[in-house]
């Protein structure tokens, strides 16, 4: 592997130490500050399960944070998650309780900014929507997990001692779990801005099952993270016990079963096809902030005991670390991504052109776009997302679906199905089907992706979508994984 | 690796249990023994039976102290229960000062031999008898609290009520004793077994109440 690829690298490990020496903390802080749970065992749990949630679990919410802004060049993934340790040391500084969700969301937007792409507004929608709906859930959770779990201890007349061995068990096990769900949830912001660009490749494992580049990714970033709650969280943990509030081991116990639902919740891709299979609303796969978690549900505790010693002056402090934190994140990777470019000479961005070819245009009459009016833009090349869209806006006023369409459809990614690269097909998850049909276009060159996956679909059967009903999502999902493999396969300049 | 030590603590947790509630029998039986050892002294004086029943309790309380001394050191070696152990090892220090207290009212019968006049014998059984039921709720009461954190007022109350009532017989018998003919130095002896045994629900009633502060940390 290339030193600078490493050296690129090196922030996500930053970030990932900091997540570590931070968020375990929320994990088994209680434990370990109540004298329930010795440090040592704490931390090894809870790097073991850390790990194990990353690579396992973490590809929902990293999709989500890809969707937000493809940060598509490794020195401009490095600028934003080095943006976003640095936001997340300097609030942690000033003592303020902050995140690394929101300040990856600060860096990337940072990126977007700079490499004039368009932010995906929904995406961004659906992630701020979770900032207040994560803390709102942890706290209904912790509520209803104290009523029964008190109401059990009432009725089931457990020994003092006993209630305490089995509360000890229960916070190794939650803890397991809760280090697995925040494996699992925040990866994404250790090393999503890099699955772009990832410098891996996938391989098989003895041609049992893949390891995707992804998952590689993850692995780094998970032991990134053990070694930050080896190394820094003893310190955290031992302030969190007392911190927020005084809190009883078995309340202890509900904070982080708690807060381990929420993470799981908004991580879990199993369960958004099981609510999607019963037509129930999906929740979003997005990382959330384990920090506002555990807020929120010892904030639901502290409500069911009346609302006795809630500290406001630290709920202000979380509400304007919220606010400041993506803001100063943002600004130092703008300012950061200036420098790298110009005065280091550094790739930060892909520029992404986008053109109005015949093919587009023939491609948006199919797709029902009204194009009559896109005339005069007929053949002209823009360089970046923002010019385009510029120029779309001052000729005709267009919805949001139909502008996503045009967007789609224009942006230029050329293809060419290089025979040289045809192997590193064989160890991949693609059918013999699906192969076939690669093989078929050797020696063919595509400027459009859309125009790669339909020439896919004309080759082979197997690499065409099914209607969109609910029962197809997870089928079309797998087909998109696939095709973006070819596309990152294939991809001229790659 | 941790499964296996949870899986061991299960099982000192168990042993730690059946230690605390050997305990709790010991001062209950001796409170039992006490009472029993009183109405033969009144019967009787100091016989054979009497000494065997202040054996009896000598033995009781050097078990309850090695039950006490062992589940400290194991709470605080383990450290288990760390929010309330120290409130368990004050409960427990507490409940061993009851049984000394018997212990040692049966010991000055034995040593002094008071000579207790007949007419008195009635009241100072009544206040035997309520002074140990005080402290067999107070058992009640320290059992509810290792179990049922709830019922501990059920049996708190009941202290207090012990108390109040020897506190009338005690004082009800005081006023007799020394409303009598009998030489000063024999009343002076006299009033100094009646405080003896109500001593025994005082301290009862003492400890009532920090177990009800206990109680009231362990809800909040």
């Amino acid at each position: 592997m290339d030193i600078a690829v490493l050296l690129f690298l090196s922030s996500a490990l930053f970030l990932g130490w900091a997540l570590g020496g931070n968020d375990a903390a929320n994990v088994f802080g209680t434990a370990v500050g109540t004298q329930m749970i010795r440090f040592t065992t704490a931390a090894v749990i809870c790097s073991v399960f850390v790990v194990l949630g990353a690579v396992i679990s973490g590809a929902g919410p990293a999709e989500t944070l890809g969707r937000l802004g493809a940060v598509n060049a490794l020195a401009g993934s490095f600028m934003a998650a080095f943006s976003a340790a640095l936001a997340v040391y300097v609030m942690t500084k000033f003592g303020l309780p902050v995140s690394t969700t929101q300040a990856i969301i600060g860096g990337i937007l940072g990126w977007n900014l700079f490499s004039e792409t368009v932010t995906d507004t929904d995406t961004l929608f659906k992630i701020l929507s979770t900032w207040v709906l994560c803390p709102l859930l942890a706290a209904g959770f912790a509520m209803v997990l104290f009523k029964m779990v008190t109401a059990y201890l009432r009725t089931s007349r457990l020994h003092l001692l006993r209630t305490d061995a089995y509360t000890r068990l229960g916070l190794i096990l939650a803890g397991a779990f809760g280090a697995y769900s925040l494996g699992a949830n925040n990866i994404a912001n250790v090393v999503g801005v890099f699955v772009a660009s990832s410098p891996f490749s996938d391989f098989s494992v003895f041609g049992l099952a893949t390891f995707t580049a992804a998952q590689q990714l993850f692995l780094i970033g998970g032991l990134a993270i053990a070694v930050g709650v080896l190394t820094y969280s003893k310190r955290v943990m031992l302030t969190v016990g007392s911190g927020l509030m005084p809190l009883s081991p078995v309340a202890a116990w509900v904070v982080v079963v708690a807060h381990s639902l929420v993470l799981i919740l908004f991580a879990s891709e199993g369960l958004e096809r099981m609510l999607a299979a019963n037509g129930l609303p999906t929740i979003p796969l997005v990382p959330v902030s384990s920090s506002q978690a555990v807020v929120g549900a010892v904030l639901g505790i502290a409500i069911l005991k009346g609302g006795r010693g809630i500290r406001w002056n630290v709920l202000g402090g979380i509400g304007m670390g919220w606010v400041l934190t993506p803001l100063l994140a943002g600004l130092v990777c703008f300012i950061g991504l200036f420098f790298l470019q110009n005065v280091f000479g550094q790739t930060v961005y892909r520029p992404v052109p986008y053109v109005l070819s015949e093919p587009v245009l023939e491609r948006l009459e199919r797709a029902g776009v009204k194009t009559d009016r896109l005339g005069e833009l007929r053949g002209q090349a823009f360089s970046s997302a923002r010019r385009f869209r510029q120029a779309l806006g001052e000729r005709m006023a267009l919805t949001g679906d139909d502008e996503a369409k045009l967007m789609a459809y224009a942006e230029v990614d050329p293809m060419a199905i290089d025979p040289a690269r045809l192997p590193d097909l064989e160890t991949s998850r693609l059918s013999a089907g699906q192969v076939q049909a690669v093989r078929g276009l050797t020696g063919r060159t595509f400027l459009h992706t859309w125009m790669l996956a339909e020439a896919l679909a004309r080759e082979s059967g197997e690499w065409r979508p099914r209607e969109k009903t609910t029962e197809n999502k997870a089928h079309n999902k797998r087909l998109r994984k696939n095709l973006d493999f070819v596309f990152r396969t294939f991809r001229v300049g790659e | 690796m941790a499964l296996t030590k949870e899986l061991a603590l299960f099982r000192r947790t168990k042993s730690l249990e059946t230690e605390i509630d050997d305990f709790l029998d010991k001062l209950s039986e001796s409170g039992m023994v006490f009472e029993h050892a009183v109405k033969l002294y009144l019967a009787d004086g100091r016989t054979e039976e009497f000494d065997e029943k202040l054996r009896h309790v000598n033995q009781l309380e050097s078990t309850a102290d090695r039950l006490r001394r062992s589940v400290e050191t194991q709470l605080y070696a383990e450290t288990l229960i760390p929010e309330s152990r120290g409130d368990v090892l004050g409960l427990l220090e507490n409940l061993d000062s009851v049984l000394n207290l018997f212990e040692g009212a049966l010991w000055s019968f034995s040593i002094e031999t008071p000579d207790i006049p007949s007419e008195y014998h009635a009241d100072y059984a009544a206040l035997t008898e309520t002074a140990v039921q005080g402290v067999e709720s107070l058992v009640l009461a320290s059992r509810a609290f290792f179990r049922n954190i709830a019922s501990v007022s059920d049996h708190m109350h009941k202290v207090m009520f012990y108390e109040k009532e020897a506190d009338k017989v005690s004082t009800k018998l005081k006023r007799a004793i020394f409303a009598s003919d009998l030489p000063l130095s024999h009343k002076v002896h006299l009033r100094d077994f009646v405080e003896h045994i109500d001593n025994v629900a005082d301290r009862a009633e003492d400890v009532a109440d920090r177990l009800t502060i206990y109680a009231i940390k362990r809800t909040v």
